[in-house]
């Protein structure tokens, strides 16, 4: 007997029984259905932050001063002791520019650029227009190779310099500052001098050039007031914060056929032999990448997690199509009689009810994954991501909804096979 | 004298075998049915009837004895050998009609022939000109609870003559019809007896129907007591 005539026999003696059928599926549904909820959420989730961390670039490489372990201070008691709770580092901690220029000589042919930032704090100005109201910036010291690094878009005047700029009052604003704090036309504020406060002290600065504000994407919705970067030089920077020695951290863009992975390693060894007489920091080299991996990392351990959870509502689910099938088979005892009178074989009955039972999952299964996805994509919606149904979980999820109905489908569909037909004939 | 197509030899049945309430049902029964006759089993309720018919049927193996249908020796034929038997060789038609609801009459005639393996397009033909042949044409798409106890009869009629058996096995085929539509069933057996020459055992309660056909085999208590040639025919010769 053909499969496609065991299939519209199932559909048959579904459709004289809808609401059973409807109920019996309800389990595999609700399963099926919350596995592709969480994993159209989970992808949406994993695919927008990685092609936003994507964009800012893989080629980054960030090295951070870490406190060192306690693994790594086992050795020396003393020193564990001594330093225990002292999580901010000291001066001679810092990362020094003559760290970084030796670091800079010996890789030269790997490093593209070498970004130096340094917060200040906030800054606020009173806006032209009323002076109740005040425009923030982020006040920001940064080396010249930053705004190549970041590709800031200078649209007037002209970037900072180190050399030139050292530890000069200047500024580098963005043409959204300019607009809404002071009213003017970028072309025309070159050279003139803004007065910003910093920590309720007032600062003059000369405006050495305008970028280019761009939006960033995720947080259009929200933009009302945005807090723009106010661009000064690294060395005022540090003046301002009263501290000249060094770094906490700085952004190696490595160059674009240096392998970035092999080179992290490279980076974290050599900080590492650098802070090898340091008995409590280190430099450590991370990357957008590695911070993705482990992203990815976390939310697919988070997928398995449900994954498992679910798999016990289908299990459920696949009982309750175990039992409505049971039924089904007591009731139709007379039914299968007759079709073995007619001539059908043990193993066409069987594999009628179990052709019954993937109907019931399969069936069950679609209108899951029709669910999943649109309620995923809701939820991705208002999250704020773009929705993206994984088409393999999808697959997968119709393949492990026949599987629950072959698994359960069999214990019954095998009592219907064994029936004797005589008695099942009888059977009133 | 035809062909041979039953040959039932020395065939016992018993049931509950080794368990102290054990009962022999057929105590030896010897019969042979030739192509093309039409025989009727009379026989009071317990008399093996039933018991004798389903052996007959192959759906129930006899305990004791030899039974050849159609050349076939059945005691040495496994579970999907008979299946096969019960499939090609024998067409029930039975007093409940036990046709499947959720069907139409036309589906339910093709039955048979889906599990013998015919492609769909020939066996919905066939379906349709057997249940023409029964004056069902005009019901084809009805399903059962939508026919009268007759129609019901007639489309199982088609389907047990649906791969074209070697033998028709009737129980009781007029035993829930009133007595026109009986004689509307009967018409149709001894149409399919005389112009189709098929081979057809009906078992009945009713001894005037029983005697419009070749042979009456009397079952009393598993044995064989009376057999006589019947062929009162009422309008029909």
């Amino acid at each position: 007997m053909a499969f496609l005539d065991n299939i519209l026999l199932s559909l048959e003696s579904l459709k004289s029984n809808k609401l059973r059928a409807i109920l019996t599926m309800l389990g595999i549904i609700i399963g099926i259905g919350s596995v592709i909820t969480i994993n159209t959420v989970g992808v949406s989730l994993t695919s927008s932050v990685s092609s936003s961390m994507q964009s800012l670039g893989v080629t980054t490489i960030t090295v951070q001063l870490t406190q060192k372990s306690e693994d790594d201070e086992k050795t020396n008691q003393d020193v564990q002791i001594k330093k225990f709770g002292d999580d901010t580092p000291g001066k001679d901690d810092l990362i020094t520019d003559e760290m970084i220029s030796s670091f800079r000589n010996d890789f030269n042919d790997k490093v593209q650029y070498i970004e130096l930032s340094r917060s200040v704090g906030t800054g606020t100005i009173e806006n032209y227009d009323d002076s109740s109201s005040t425009t923030s910036v982020n006040v920001t010291g940064v080396n010249d190779e930053y705004f190549d690094a970041e590709e800031v878009n200078i649209i007037y005047g002209r970037a900072i310099k180190n050399k030139k700029d050292n530890d000069k009052d200047i500024c580098v604003v963005s043409n959204k500052f300019v607009e809404d704090a002071l009213g003017k036309n970028s072309k025309d504020v070159i050279g003139k001098t803004v007065t910003i406060t910093i920590n309720d002290m007032p600062k003059t600065f000369f405006i050495a050039g305008v970028y280019e504000y761009e939006q960033e994407t995720a947080s259009t919705a929200l933009n009302q007031e945005v807090t723009t970067s106010f661009y000064i030089p690294i060395k005022t920077a540090r003046i301002l914060n009263g501290d000249y020695a060094g770094y906490e951290s700085f952004k190696v863009v490595s160059t674009a056929e240096t392998d970035t992975s092999a080179f992290l390693n490279t980076i974290g060894d050599y900080f590492t032999n650098v802070y090898s007489r340091n008995d409590s920091w280190t430099a450590s080299a991370s990357s957008l990448e590695s911070m993705l991996s482990k992203f990815t990392e976390i939310m697919s351990t988070i997928s398995l997690a449900i994954a498992a959870i679910a798999a016990i509502s289908l299990v459920v689910g696949g009982i309750g199509v175990m039992n409505i099938m049971l039924v089904s088979i007591t009731e139709r005892t007379k039914e299968i009689g007759t079709r073995k009178a007619l001539g059908a074989t043990n193993a066409s009955i069987r594999w009628q009810f179990i052709t019954e039972s993937m109907v019931i999952c399969l069936i069950g299964g679609i209108i899951g994954v029709v669910f999943g996805v649109t309620l995923g994509m809701i939820i991705s919606n208002i999250i704020g991501f773009t929705a993206k149904p994984s088409i393999s979980s999808i697959i997968l999820a119709l393949l492990f909804s026949l599987f629950i109905g072959v698994v359960f489908g069999y214990a019954p569909a095998n009592k219907a096979a064994k029936l004797n037909p005589i008695d099942a004939l009888r059977y009133e | 004298m035809g062909e041979r197509i039953i040959s039932l030899k020395g065939i016992k049945k018993s049931f509950f075998i080794g368990k102290p309430n054990e009962l022999e049902v057929l105590h030896g029964i010897d019969l042979e049915v030739n192509k093309g006759e039409f025989v009727a089993v009379v026989g009071e309720s317990g008399s093996g009837k039933s018991t004798l018919m389903n052996i007959i049927g192959v759906l129930d193996r006899q305990t004791d004895g030899k039974y050849i249908l159609d050349g076939i020796d059945i005691s040495k034929a496994n579970d999907k050998q008979l299946s096969e038997i019960r499939n090609k060789k024998v067409g029930f038609v039975f007093q409940t009609f036990n046709l499947i609801g959720r069907q139409t009459a036309v589906k339910n005639v093709e039955l048979p022939m889906l599990y013998k393996g015919v492609p769909k397009k020939e066996r919905t033909k066939k379906a349709e000109e057997l249940l023409e042949m029964v004056n069902m044409k005009d019901r084809m798409k009805h399903k059962p609870n939508e026919l009268s106890g007759g129609q019901k009869q007639r489309v199982s009629i088609a389907r047990a003559i649906a791969n074209d058996p070697a033998i028709i096995l009737a129980d009781e085929p007029t035993g829930a019809l009133d007595s026109q539509t009986s004689r509307t069933v009967m018409d149709i057996f001894h149409r399919l007896h005389k112009e189709h020459n098929k081979t057809i055992i009906l078992i009945t309660h009713n001894r005037d129907l029983a005697e419009e056909c070749d042979r009456v085999i009397t079952l009393k208590d598993g044995m064989i007591t009376d057999e006589f040639e019947g062929g009162r025919l009422n309008g029909f010769s």
